[in-house]
């Protein structure tokens, strides 16, 4: 089902990445199932084409791309980022796709377009977990994710349409997800269809579902727990087993601090965390 | 043979049969409870677990000592309920493998999770409220595992009891545990919680003498 991408590599980042089979079978996608092999088990016959991916709210030209569009709109690119879960385990993933940005600068943009809202598909017959709330997680759908406009206009935000060189499994997000790798996972909202440009910060999912626990900005904070547990480190799941000695300390903003802090330069973010 | 003799002989026949399905439930439980704790743990140190084996090792202990506990809280109202005295004798085992499991939890958060990190073993015990439950929990299991023997029920005499009365606290904690350690799903743990409270209600009157 997955096929090639061509795509230009990444440079060598000298990073163990996770396996494939890992990033594959490990995934937190509640509209398929709320344990971490669910989405692997029961996405397989979601349908990924056609799809329709509209960018639309405030901006001149909105447009639509279609399946085909995801992967040759824009020149495809390798991206190893890590991916730091607010459950404290990490991967390192190759990514392959492009920066949102270039999706948001077609759209042109106008002054109004503050935040940006993301939706993943609504289709309670193929995703289980939106047609019941027990499989879901009790969670409202469609999921819904929001990036401030300069977050999602950074040349490190990402639109993804691949891993390991080939299309996304469905469990990943296929066919087009969002990867925003200093912020928790659970904000690269998977299986996008809409992308508003707004005015307003927009509501997002867990933010909704508890809001002491997972604010709007996300970022990940070593200074900040999450209420039930220490965010001061994490595991990187990559190869061996139990024995694997693989707690590491969690870095400021997932250790992508250079690029990015300057976004946050005079906010308290144990307010805005 | 008088009638005397004829009644002691039925009585030897129906004890040997007791005693035998005793033996064969002890043999059930012992390969039902340690079988798939040495299989899980094989496979995770073989990582042929999933993504990640911690997690899966921990869900399977937490999990699975909590069924044996609820197991080892239906062996009397079912004794009761069908007249099984026998089933009573293997009340202890199950209790122990609930306990032995739970005692895999928590090494395997030490060992395993926050990997012999000891100040962050203590400052989670403390900071996460979620765990200070479970440890709570698990500190009774221990005390009611090591007054367990034989010797030490007959010293404590009426205290034992007393002291035992406390795995109706250490259900109800552990469910609470359960309940504040997912992320969204509550579905589950509230099967769970409500499984506790109905174990609970058919020991009613014992709990409120308990507590007067």
């Amino acid at each position: 089902q997955r096929h090639d991408l061509a795509y230009q590599q990444a440079a060598d980042t000298q990073q163990v990445l996770t396996p494939e089979a890992k990033i594959i079978s490990h995934n937190n996608f509640y509209e398929f199932g709320t344990s971490k092999s669910d989405p692997m088990d029961n996405s397989q016959t979601f349908k990924v084409n056609p799809w329709q991916l509209s960018i639309s709210g405030a901006v001149d030209k909105p447009y639509v791309l279609d399946y085909d569009q995801l992967f040759r709109q824009f020149p495809l690119e390798e991206r190893i980022y890590r991916l730091r879960c607010v459950e404290a385990w990490s991967m390192v993933i190759p990514w392959l796709g492009f920066p949102l940005a270039q999706l948001i600068k077609k759209a042109a943009p106008t002054s109004r377009a503050k935040f940006v809202a993301f939706e993943t598909l609504y289709d309670p017959k193929q995703m289980p977990g939106q047609a019941s709330r027990r499989i879901g997680g009790g969670i409202d759908y469609p999921y819904r994710e929001g990036l401030r406009i300069d977050e999602a206009m950074h040349p490190l935000t990402f639109l993804a349409v691949g891993l390991y060189g080939k299309t996304l499994p469905p469990q990943n997000g296929a066919p087009i997800r969002l990867v925003v790798p200093w912020k928790y996972g659970f904000k690269s909202i998977k299986s996008i269809v809409g992308i508003k440009l707004v005015e307003r910060q927009p509501p997002t999912t867990w933010n909704m579902l508890a809001a002491h626990e997972y604010g709007f900005y996300a970022n990940v904070n070593p200074e900040v727990d999450h209420p039930r547990w220490s965010q001061a480190s994490e595991r990187r799941l990559t190869t061996g087993g139990l024995l694997a000695r693989n707690r590491i300390a969690t870095l400021p903003f997932n250790g992508y601090g250079e690029e990015v802090a300057k976004l946050y330069k005079n906010m308290d973010l144990r307010k805005y965390f | 043979m008088s009638s005397d003799a004829k009644n002691t002989a039925i009585f030897t026949v129906k004890a040997q049969r007791l005693r035998r399905r005793v033996w064969l439930l002890k043999l059930v439980i012992h390969c039902a409870a340690l079988l798939p704790l040495l299989a899980i743990y094989s496979l995770a140190f073989a990582d042929q677990l999933g993504a990640d084996p911690v997690k899966a090792v921990m869900h399977f202990t937490g999990i699975g000592g909590f069924n044996l506990l609820l197991l080892t809280l239906t062996v009397t109202p079912l004794a009761k309920t069908f007249r099984a005295g026998y089933l009573l004798k293997v009340r202890r085992l199950l209790g122990l493998y609930s306990f032995s499991y739970g005692l895999c939890h928590v090494l395997s958060f030490l060992a395993f999770e926050v990997q012999f990190d000891w100040r962050l073993f203590v400052a989670e015990i403390i900071d996460r409220p979620y765990i200070t439950i479970g440890m709570t929990a698990f500190t009774i299991l221990l005390a009611l595992a090591i007054t367990s023997v034989s010797a030490l029920q007959n010293k404590l005499g009426k205290n034992w009891q007393k002291l035992h009365n406390f795995v109706y606290v250490a259900a109800l904690l552990i469910a609470w545990h359960f309940y504040w350690s997912v992320k969204s799903n509550i579905v589950e743990p509230l099967i769970y919680l409500l499984m506790v409270l109905v174990l609970l209600s058919l020991r009613k009157q014992k709990i409120s003498r308990w507590l007067r």
